[in-house]
């Protein structure tokens, strides 16, 4: 499938969803626009690779801290991972935690400054596993803060090893013959997790690789910083998206192993919404 | 007025926290220090609004704090020895970071597991690093409940004079024993705001990032040297020790925490054996007392050090010393408190040899 063809059909996709995603959400701009820097990302080139999620997934993040108008107001904590230099990126204060710690971090800071909006920025690795641990116990404290989770399937950083989300049969360079259930046990659905957690007050999965998803995904976002306005406790956004580099894969390539392998095991959409208030 | 009071050393430790106008304790349940915790949640949200968290881990209680930290507040953590072992990831964060904050370890016997009993034996991890890298704390060495009370507010003016995680380092005696304490009057909870901190970055600022990550070998190098000029720094203006009867003293006795307190006894055992006796106790345990107690090694040919270990401030006694005298040892570990009439015995085997050698 060559890039256009794919835009091509994303643009089915979009037509399907565009008056119900509009209708739905204010925050969405009309395709026709000239888009700018948002205001809270920095000039700094990103490092992230070609075709990479990360750069679309910080850009959704600040066009909603812009257009809520809350960059004075918002501190993130970035993660160990290939997000690590998430605050060269973002014009607002930012604390960069230990590995696996980012939820504990943002709870220490939402804790002091209650009246700030905080959020925590997590791969796979970082969030379901070595800091399971944080998130869980964040999750079920019911912290106000909203967490970001970007899920790729794969250590990005390290040089592509195995994630505690590397689907069942995926190579890896520590899973170099595909992962083997027997030996590495399963991927882990932690979004599934977190939602049953009466603490979280919205969870959602969502993905970037798509026109379509990327509206779905901003709007995901926009809901967690509005949830956490509103003082109603956790929100989760899972991202999932694609590692080109370390998949070994153009980033046409994985997009559309994205599409036929990671969303099938990890469907988008909501997995808790708020009940509607009288 | 006084506000004199009898109490239990974690708890006395626990006011003088809500009395300091500390902004937010993160803490995990675990003896011999988890009193501080109990009396904190019962305690100091109805006084000051101070914010109190039971983290799930004492992984995340260091992790809370350094995010805490980081925004300016008057943070801190306390925990016991294991707890302690699992936060010095963290620590070594927040010392490069350079964030203020006080961490407080009522030390118990280990290694592993160990004991609920006291030791000193995490003398080598407060002082000499703990975690990975290149980095110190200030640790302070309370002898007394008192003591325990007035490092709390000595601590946290520490910390934001240094920007610089402060330790104090007590033990499990001290911790659940009770003495009279004089508390200091209520400090009011600061509402500073700094422009390091992570406050939300307002249109007149550069963003504050709080990171330990610096990529490039020369920007590291360039941060370790600036850590390395402030404990020089720290080493000039902030060494504390306390010294009694030196000056003519033919054994002098080196001990912190709670056994300089049993050497005293000890020392007032061996006047009336007529051995004159005197005490050197290091308050402040990075910075060390190198310099006093090396001029004392001009007189006094004769050192004993006291600890509740297998000899750890040992070696920073010795390389005070230089060579200059003999530097002898009694430890008891695993949870053992030496006693003053072992400390004695140990006097008059010292005292017996240097007379023979006269």
């Amino acid at each position: 499938m060559n890039e256009r063809r794919m835009l091509g059909s994303d643009q089915e996709l979009l037509d399907e969803h565009y008056e119900k995603v509009i209708a739905e959400e204010s925050v969405c701009i009309s395709d026709n626009l000239v888009y700018g820097k948002p205001e809270t990302l920095t000039s700094t080139p990103m490092h992230y690779c070609p075709g990479c999620g990360h750069g679309v997934a910080h850009r959704l993040i600040a066009e909603v801290i812009d257009e809520m108008g809350i960059q004075e107001k918002t501190i993130g904590v970035a993660p160990v991972g290939c997000a690590v230099f998430a605050y060269n990126y973002f014009d607002i204060d930012m604390s960069e935690a230990a590995h696996g710690r980012a939820s504990a971090v943002a709870t220490g800071i939402k804790r002091v400054l209650p009246d700030r909006y905080v959020f925590s920025y997590q791969g796979d690795g970082d969030l379901a596993a070595i800091g399971t641990g944080e998130t869980i116990h964040t999750c079920n404290r019911g912290e106000n803060i909203l967490i970001v989770f970007i899920n790729n399937g794969i250590y990005g950083m390290t040089g592509g090893q195995m994630a505690p989300t590397s689907l069942v049969g995926m190579k890896t360079t520590t899973s170099p013959f595909g992962r083997d259930t027997h030996e590495m046990g399963y991927p882990l659905k932690i979004t599934e997790l977190i939602a049953q957690l009466p603490g979280v007050y919205y969870c959602s999965r969502v993905a970037v690789n798509t026109p379509v998803h990327v509206r779905k995904a901003k709007k995901a976002i926009y809901n967690g910083f509005k949830y956490q306005e509103l003082n109603k406790g956790l929100s989760f956004v899972e991202i999932v998206t694609n590692c080109p580099s370390n998949w070994k894969m153009t980033p046409v390539e994985s997009n559309k192993w994205l599409e036929e392998n990671m969303i099938p095991f990890y469907p988008l959409g909501d997995l808790k919404v708020p009940k509607k208030e009288n | 007025m006084k506000e004199l009071k009898l109490m239990k050393g974690n708890e006395a430790l626990a006011e003088a926290v809500i009395r300091a106008g500390c902004d937010a304790y993160f803490g995990y349940p675990i003896t011999p220090q988890s009193e501080v915790l109990e009396y904190l949640s019962k305690e100091a949200h109805a006084r000051t609004g101070m914010v109190v968290l039971q983290a799930e881990s004492e992984i995340a209680s260091i992790n809370m704090v350094y995010g805490a930290a980081g925004t300016g507040k008057k943070v801190m953590t306390s925990s016991s020895s294991p707890g302690i072992s699992l936060m010095q990831e963290g620590i070594s964060y927040i010392a490069c970071a350079e964030l203020p904050c006080l961490i407080v370890n009522v030390v118990r016997a280990g290694p592993g597991l160990g004991t609920i009993q006291p030791a000193q034996s995490d003398y080598f991890q407060a002082v000499k690093g703990g975690g990975h890298g290149d980095y110190k704390l200030i640790v302070l060495a309370p002898a007394t409940i008192q003591e325990m009370v007035d490092h709390v507010k000595l601590g946290f003016e520490l910390a934001f004079k240094w920007r610089n995680p402060i330790m104090i380092l007590t033990d499990g005696a001290l911790g659940q024993m009770m003495e009279k304490v004089e508390l200091f009057p209520q400090i009011p909870r600061s509402f500073e705001i700094f422009e390091w901190a992570t406050t939300g970055k307002r249109k007149e600022r550069e963003r504050s990032i709080i990171t330990s990550l610096h990529i490039q070998p020369e920007k590291m190098e360039e941060i370790n040297i600036h850590l390395q000029n402030k404990y020089r720094a720290i080493e000039k203006e902030e060494i504390r020790y306390e010294m009694r009867d030196c000056e003519d003293a033919d054994i002098i006795l080196v001990a912190f925490g709670l056994t300089a307190r049993i050497c005293r006894k000890a020392a007032e055992l061996a006047k009336e054996k007529g051995i004159k006796v005197g005490i050197f106790r290091p308050i402040t345990l990075f910075p060390y007392p190198y310099e006093v107690l090396n001029k004392l090694a001009g007189n006094t040919k004769m050192f004993l050090t006291v600890e509740m270990n297998a000899g750890q401030m040992l070696e920073d006694v010795k390389l005070a010393i230089n060579g200059k005298a003999d530097v002898e040892f009694l430890g008891r570990m695993g949870g053992i408190i030496p006693t003053p009439e072992e400390i004695l015995l140990k006097l008059e085997e010292i005292n017996q040899g240097v007379l023979q050698n006269e």
